[in-house]
């Protein structure tokens, strides 16, 4: 009998701190087996975040960089610009790339920096309590919506997937959702594409995934799949964007 | 016939796995870990290897033979 499916190499087999269910788990763990498959960990730098997934460099092994919320694909942009024979990648939540780091976002992708970018969309700030993010859905409720989103006020869900694709520069964008086997399979697939297109030098490119925070969405980790497939999908559909 | 393997200490009993499962092969353990957590129990009747419990895992607990 044979092992057909273990941790691959470039995953750490440390525990992690993400609260059960959580989505951050899986896309590390996606990212992990295609940098394995494309034999690149000893020349890919991840820049890490701030947020949940702030410390992911020990639970990665490969180079990781840190950046300040919101920076990642400047600093990113630095790395690869000095080393461009490197694999250099962001990953980055919605409150950080589509929050303050808007400016940083939007420049590196017009300026058509040759990067991959793996952009986690669950909807909140999970890493100070879950407020709301600009990809909060209408009525969802946060910590600082707790009478739900109201687009009177707060304006409505930011797509910025569908936003960066009207750039010039930008390569590639696809959504890609974790909320079944299937689509775990797909996001798997998008990242990897995304990788590949840099190894190419075709430019930047972007994977949005769908990803469960069931802490702060109060629901069970099997709800938030659900969740994430009957409600989110709706407003962020997956597929190719561009 | 295909097994798989649980790691019942890394598990966090997010119950994932239970729910993707074609088989039935999963069930909620009655015991806890050293989390304190009430993990995953492998049955082991039944199992055709399709991995669906290993790719569902945040926590990459789950090896599979086949
Ligand atoms: C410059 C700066 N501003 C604000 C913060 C506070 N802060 C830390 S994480 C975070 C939001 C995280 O949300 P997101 O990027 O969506 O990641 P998640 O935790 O949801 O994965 C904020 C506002 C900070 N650390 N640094
Ligand atoms: S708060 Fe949400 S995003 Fe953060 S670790 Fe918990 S489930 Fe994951
Ligand atoms: S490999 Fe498939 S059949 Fe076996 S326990 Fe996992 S999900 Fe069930
Ligand atoms: S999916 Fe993983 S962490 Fe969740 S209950 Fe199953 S084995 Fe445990
Ligand atoms: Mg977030």
């Amino acid at each position: 009998m044979k092992k057909i499916f273990g941790r691959t190499r470039s995953l750490r087999g440390v525990d992690t701190h993400y609260c059960q269910g959580c989505g951050h788990g899986v896309v590390h763990r996606l990212i992990a087996e295609v940098i394995d498959e494309l034999n690149i960990r000893e020349i890919t730098i991840g820049v890490t975040p701030v947020g949940c997934a702030v410390v992911a460099y020990d639970y990665w092994d490969f180079d990781c960089v840190e950046s300040a919320h919101g920076r990642g694909l400047a600093v990113a942009t630095a790395i690869k610009r000095l080393q461009p024979d490197k694999i250099v990648f962001t990953y980055q939540g919605d409150g950080d790339l589509a929050a303050i780091g808007t400016a940083e976002t939007i420049h590196a992708a017009n300026r058509g920096e040759n990067l991959t970018v793996v952009f986690i969309n669950n909807t909140v700030y999970g890493m100070t309590g879950g407020q709301m993010a600009p990809t909060t859905l209408i009525g969802q409720k946060t910590a600082t919506s707790p009478l739900g989103r109201n687009e009177k006020t707060e304006g409505y869900p930011l797509r910025i997937s569908e936003l960066l694709a009207q750039l010039q520069g930008v390569y590639s964008v696809e959504r890609s959702s974790t909320d079944s086997v299937q689509g775990i399979l797909k996001t798997k697939n998008a990242i990897k594409a995304a990788f590949k297109n840099q190894m190419e030098n075709k430019g930047f490119s972007l994977v949005e995934v769908l990803s469960a925070c069931p802490t702060y969405w109060v629901l069970s980790p099997v709800e938030s799949l659900d969740w994430i497939k009957n409600t989110m999908s709706k407003v962020f559909p997956p597929g190719r964007i561009k | 016939m295909a097994y798989i393997k649980l790691d019942r200490e890394k598990c966090k009993g997010c119950m994932l796995c239970i729910s993707v499962c074609p088989k039935g092969q999963l069930k909620e353990d009655k015991g806890l870990n050293k989390k304190g957590i009430r993990p995953v129990r492998f049955l082991d009747k039944d199992c055709s290897g399709c991995a669906f419990c290993a790719i569902i895992c945040p926590d990459c607990c789950i090896e599979v033979y086949k």
